[in-house]
This record gives C-alpha cells, structure tokens and sequence, in this order.
C-alpha cells in the first residue's frame, strides 16, 4: 500500500491534538507503520495549526507535502483554504463550515474571504457539516471535532467499529458516550 | 491490505516521551529542567516514571548543575532545556565538559528550525563543538529512545557529558517504538578526586588537556559507533546527513548512498572520507548551520551542502527533490488569505493589563511568554522581546543611559515564571543601583505558554506534590522593593490608577497583576457575555482589547462568540452604551 497521507487543521485551541490521538491509535491498531507531526506552544494560542498523520508499510517523513494530502480535515473553513494546496488533485476535503476570524480580520486589516466552501467544490470533492450546530443539538459544544472526525471516517479506510473502539480507547472515560454519539453523528451525515 | 506491517507489540510516542523512556529504560535516577517549547514534555513524561527523581528547575543553569550534582554522587541524570535554555546553562556546560562524569551525564537540547516557539534559531551543535561536549541526533522516536540509552553508556565509558539535540519536529512527531525492561545500573562508589572536580586553574590545565584527547578518542572510535549508519547505493549521489533530515532525503532520494550520522559531534573523520571516496557527488544535508559542511570541506573533500540549501528553517522532501534534482514537485500555489497569527486567548489576563497600558499610552519592555503577543495588533504595547529576565534589566539600562524621565511612560513586564527564572536577578540590580521604574509582574499563576508547568510559587512541585509557595510580594519586599501592589488583574479601575501613579515616582514600583491563566480552570464557562442589539451603537470599543471572540459582521453589527466567551467581562467595561449583558449558564 502507499502511504496515506491526512492533515488535520485548525484554530490552536480547537482540538487538533485529541483527534490525532484518535487517528494515530486507528493506524497502529490496524498494524500500519505511521507518523504524526503537530504543533506545539505559541501556534496552540489561537494560530493556524496543522497536524500531519502518515501511515503505510514503512513512513520516513513525518509531515505531508504540497499535492500529497489523501484527506484534508479543517475544523475552520479558512483553514482549509490555506492548506488546500497541500491536498491530492482527487483529494477529499472535509471542512467544519465555522468561521473563526484571525485577528487581521477582526481589526479590519484584512477581509475574510467569502463563499470558501463553494469555491473549493469547484475543484476539489469537498464534505461540509456545520458540527458545532450539531455538537450544541447533542448538549456539548466541544464535541464537535469527533463529529467532523466522522465524517472524515467515511473516506477513509477502517471499519465503524475499529473507530469507535479507538475513540473509547482515547477520550476521557466521562466523554466516551457523548464522542461516540457524536462520531456517529458525523458517520451517518 | 490491512495488518500487512505487524508491529502491534509497539507503542506510538512523541518524540520528547521516547526520550523520557529512554532515560527511563537507562537508569536514569534524576531528571531536572525549566519548561522550554519544544523540549517540555520530555520532564511532562519522566514524572509518570517513579523510578526517576524529577523536578522542573527555576532555570536552566540550575537544571543543569542538578543534574551534574547527581552525576557526581554516582547516578545517572538528566538536564533537558530547548536551545535558547542551554545560553542560560553554557556556564556549568562548558565546566562540566572538563570535569566529565561519575554516574552518566546526559543534557537533551531542543533547536527549533522554523522557530515555531522561539526568539532565534541558533544551532546546538555549535554550542556543543565550543563546549567540546559529544553530541548525538536521532532521527525518529525509536532512535531518540535508543540514543539516550546509548549516550549514558558513551558518557561513563568517555568520561563526558552528552549532549542528545534533538528538533521541533522530531520532539513533536510521534513514531513507533518498541519498549524494553529497566536496566539495573548500580550508583558508582564517590570517590573524593580533587584534580577531577575542582576547577580551580591548576586542576582545570590538566583537565583541557584531557578533553583534547577525549575528543580525539571519541572522533577516531566514532568509526564503529553503531548509531553511525551506511546504505550504500546507486554511487552517483552520496549524501551526509542527520537527525530528522534524514527521513527528508530517503523520501527525495531513496536510490542515494547516505551516510547517516548519529554522532554529529565530534565527527567521526575515517567514516566520512571513507564514504566520500566512494561516491562521486557528496552532497551534506542537515538543517541550520553548515557544521558538518564546514569541518568536512576543511579536510579537503569536495561536497555540496548550503551552496543549494539554506540555513534557515525546516527542510522538507520536496525541498531537497527540488534542490538536487531540479524537480519542482509543487502542483498548486498557496492562496493568499488573512495570515492567522496566535493570539492571546478569550479571557486572558493578559489582555487586561495590556488594555490599561494601551489607554494610558505606556510602552512596555517585554519578555518570554503568552505576553510577547502584547507587541501585536490591536494591542500593541510591548516594544521588546530579548530573552527570559530582560524586562527588567532592559528598562534599568534605559533609566540609566536616558535618565528617571524618558522611561515615565514605560513599564517593564513579565510573567511570574519568568520572573522567578531569572527575572529577579534583574529586580535585585535595579534596587542596588538606585533605579526608578515599574514592573508589571503578570502573574497567571502558571507557566502559560509551554502548557501549563508549576514553579516555585505555584506550591506544586512537578511531581504534583504540595510544597511551599514563594510570596511574590514579599518576595519583591525582601529585595529591597518597599512598595509592591498586588492588584486582580481584571480590575481595571485599580490597574489604572495604580500603573498611573507608579510611572510618576521617582523610585522602584512592582504591580503584581494577578489572575489565573483563563485555561487553567478547565470547569465549564457558567457565564458569558452577550450583545444587546437594541442598545448597542456599533462603535467597536469593546473590539479595542482584541479579544478574538469578539467580531463584526458584514452588516456592521457585533457579535459575541458563544463557543469561544469565557465570561472574564473585560469588554463591559470598554462599552459606553450599557449594551454588553451577561447570560448565566446552566
């Protein structure tokens, strides 16, 4: 198999380094070889970060380059537009439609661009799901990341049950329902 | 296709948690050091080994002479410090090299190329080759583990401390790792050795002339270290490289010769020309500095190295493909959207102070913290960011240089960690050399920025143990400070007019502006802020402080975000018009 290569990416501070733990238990507990790189200290305060996850038979590189990502999840639309570039020409998009204005917007430097999701399905195969809506339906905001992860699970290739496992395996014993429930959520979208 | 690769009996690690377990699996019994990005979670991982005796330091030179204690009772130990932290250790570092070791000395060094967390990216290695220190530089979490169990076996046997550098991404990429027992090291016997330890001239003669011979011995042994490594094949293209650039050149070039280098210092000579004599382009790929690069054409071998790449940043596959091969791999460009900068979170205390500085126009000379993000927009009101302590003793050489009036409209700040790291030698010296001038200490509790780490005025030790809490206001009072306000650090109101006053004064004033870090308290938000439309005139004052849940629609109106509020109230007291109401939570 070549290695499959997955980019998580985000607001510093929305959860990146919890669903890459999820990601990262589904790779070995299905015996790939693999590599995560994520980002750490000052970027986690309200930056852009970017998590990678490689896996396959041997991985050298632990990051994913420009025209190699199999899957980009953004939890931020225009997340995903600045890492679009990194994705496959038949690469799949899984975008949270939220709007976090970086701080040049909220100053008014800059504008935040409009229509980005409808712009990336020009060219890309792209999967929205307002999560944070469907996180509050299920009585937890913060749920939304594992609802996103769900709907990222359907391009990719392991089994409901290897998720949900895994997902128990990870979370806090008290959230296991909820991000189950939330999973599921995103799987059936 | 699926469990093709059987690898069920490894464990998935961050780099930084291979290298506790390493330290762990070698022995290790002491392990100190100061919270640095992107070295902390190594520390983060030894507390969960009981075995291991682990503290976090005030800083990194007293990590280091911890660590050198123990070495010198008899125990294996550890130091682990990012690269700007080994500044703050070079003095015991560069003795320490003359001393060598009883039990095992081994000092995890983290660079940070792409400076993701840093002030600058200066280059370990170089550090390393001044202190005459062995280093080592694994290239995934498998060697990282493995080369910290090798570097205690070469630190005893060679009678030096080593040095294992290690890089943001190897730090923070996670790999696979096989776990191993706990070997048994027995303490070595103490044996008082006056011509070993103390250094004083006499003593420290003989000793230079060791470490000259310990660098020859380990160069000329480096030849069969098996953390050297050779794959030799298409002989077209021989490369030289380390650590985590490694991984970079076996994806761009897999049909390359490469000599991979575990030792990067000294350097193993016969290894190298042997390998150079076999290849007919020798290219030397590592990140940062041209340390290999330079010591190798030195001797007279032909290679290519910065002439194509830089010195600055990260490399990349793509990167080398591109340099060597002239392949341009890239199949899109990047779109060119607002930049998103990290940003002081919804409800930091920080953001308090800074607004009160804003409002009085008060420049502030800055340090190492969540706080550097002061000196951006909106807020914009630290001027500086040297290193940890600088603040303070920055502002005192400004008093002095330009006088008691030119810094009336300036205070310094610092976070309370920092302070006591090395902010408080600076305090000590504005108050002996009759200084005037303000310290604003943002005290948050916690170390903020590498994640949260306790220190000596937390009353938790790093094993999570109750200990004594330093009094930051007696403190500041014992140094000779007599006036010393401790103010919350959302009060506003207090904050102004004590700021206020205090700049007036011809004498030193500490402002400890205290409140939590807003992450800290990880119980649900039970109340928040929101916008009442009717009332409000859309004027963005409460905008000002640039908190990052407050936005404006494209129709001009201004919302509150309900996912991101954490209820600290700030902005209320920004709006004129009594528009922002709060909402209890349930």
């Amino acid at each position: 198999m070549d290695t499959k290569n997955i980019m998580i990416v985000g607001v510093g501070g929305q959860g990146t380094l919890l669903t890459s733990r999820i990601l990262g238990g589904l790779t070995i507990q299905a015996g790939y070889d693999v590599k995560l790189s994520e980002v750490h200290g000052m970027a986690q305060r309200g930056g852009s970060v970017v998590t990678f996850v490689r896996y396959g038979k041997k991985v050298n590189e632990p990051i994913v380059e420009e025209g190699q990502a199999d899957v980009l999840i953004a939890f931020e639309k225009l997340e995903a537009l600045r890492y679009v570039h990194f994705l496959k020409k038949d690469g799949a998009i899984v975008v949270n439609d939220q709007r976090i204005d970086p701080m040049p917007v909220v100053i008014g430097a800059e504008k935040y661009p409009e229509n980005i999701i409808e712009d990336l399905a020009k060219d890309h195969r792209v999967f929205r799901v307002d999560a944070i809506d469907e996180a509050k339906k299920l009585g937890n905001s913060r749920v939304f990341n594992v609802i996103v992860l769900g709907l990222a699970a359907q391009h990719m290739d392991f089994t409901k049950e290897e998720w949900l496992s895994v997902i128990e395996k990870t979370v806090p014993a008290k959230t296991v329902e909820i991000n189950k429930k939330a999973f599921e959520i995103g799987y059936n979208l | 296709m699926k469990g093709e690769t059987q690898v069920s009996e490894k464990v998935l690690m961050l780099g930084n948690e291979a290298f506790a377990r390493g330290a762990y699996e070698a022995g290790c019994k002491l392990s100190a050091a100061y919270p640095g990005t992107p070295s902390t979670e190594i520390s983060e991982n030894i507390v969960k080994y009981d075995e291991i005796y682990s503290e976090w330091s005030p800083n990194e030179k007293v990590a280091m002479e911890v660590a050198i204690g123990a070495s010198i009772s008899g125990v294996r130990a550890l130091a682990s410090m990012k690269h700007v932290g080994l500044n703050v250790a070079a003095d015991p570092l560069f003795t320490v090299s003359y001393i060598g070791v009883n039990g095992g000395l081994v000092i995890i060094v983290a660079d940070d190329p792409g400076l993701y967390s840093s002030q600058n990216e200066q280059d370990t290695r170089a550090v390393a080759r001044a202190a005459k220190i062995p280093v080592l530089e694994p290239s995934d979490s498998c060697e990282a583990k493995d080369f910290v169990k090798y570097a205690f076996d070469l630190s005893e046997k060679y009678d030096t401390p080593v040095i294992v550098r290690t890089t943001t991404r190897l730090s923070h990429s996670q790999g696979l790792v096989e776990l191993n027992e706990r070997l048994d090291i027995e303490d070595k016997p103490y044996v008082r050795d006056f011509a070993k330890n103390v250094m004083m001239p006499g003593n420290a003669k003989g000793r230079h002339l060791f470490v000259e011979s310990r660098e020859r011995a380990l160069a000329e042994d480096g030849y069969d270290f098996p953390i050297n490594t050779v794959e030799y094949n298409d002989s077209k293209i021989g490369v030289i490289t380390s650590g985590i650039p490694y991984q970079y050149v076996k994806e761009a070039l897999p049909e390359a010769s490469v000599l991979k280098l575990g030792i990067v210092n000294p350097l193993p000579r016969r290894l190298i020309e042997e390998f150079a004599s076999k290849v007919e382009t020798l290219y030397i790929i590592e990140e940062l500095d041209p340390i290999i690069e330079e010591q190798v054409k030195s001797w007279g071998i032909g290679a290519i190295g910065k002439d194509i790449l830089t010195v600055q940043g990260e490399y990349s596959a793509n990167m080398i493909k591109k340099a060597i091969k002239g392949e341009d791999v890239y199949i899109a460009e990047a779109a060119e959207i607002p930049n998103r900068p990290p940003i002081l979170c919804p409800g930091c205390p920080h953001r308090s102070v800074f607004s009160v500085l804003k409002k009085l126009k008060i420049r502030a000379a800055g340090d190492i913290g969540c706080y550097t993000l002061g000196a951006v927009a909106p807020l914009s009101v630290v001027d500086t960011t040297i290193c940890m302590g600088a603040s303070i003793s920055s502002l005192h050489g400004m008093e002095k240089a330009k006088g008691k009036e030119y810094i009336k409209d300036w205070v310094a700040v610092i976070g309370d960690s920092t302070f006591l790291h090395t902010g408080l030698n600076s305090l000590m010296n504005m108050v002996y050399n009759k200084s005037t001038g303000t310290v604003v200490i943002l005290d948050n509790s916690t170390t903020g920025m590498t994640g949260h780490q306790d220190h000596a005025a937390t009353g938790l030790t790093l094993k999570g143990e109750t200990t004594y809490s330093i009094d930051l206001e007696e403190l500041c009072k014992a140094l000779g400070v007599s006036k010393v306000h401790t103010i919350n650090a959302f009060d506003t109101k207090k904050l102004e007019k004590t700021i206020k006053e205090s700049v007036g004064l011809d004498e030193i004033v500490v402002i400890i502006a205290q409140a939590p870090c807003a992450l800290l308290d990880k119980s649900p938000v039970t109340k928040q802020y929101t916008i009442d439309q009717d009332k409000c005139k859309r004027c963005g004052m409460c905008m000002k402080p640039g908190c990052p849940a407050i936005t404006k629609k494209e129709d001009g109106s201004i919302e509150i975000n309900d996912t991101m509020c954490n209820g600290c109230g700030l902005c209320v007291e920004f709006c004129k018009f009594d528009a922002i109401k709060s909402v209890k939570l349930k």
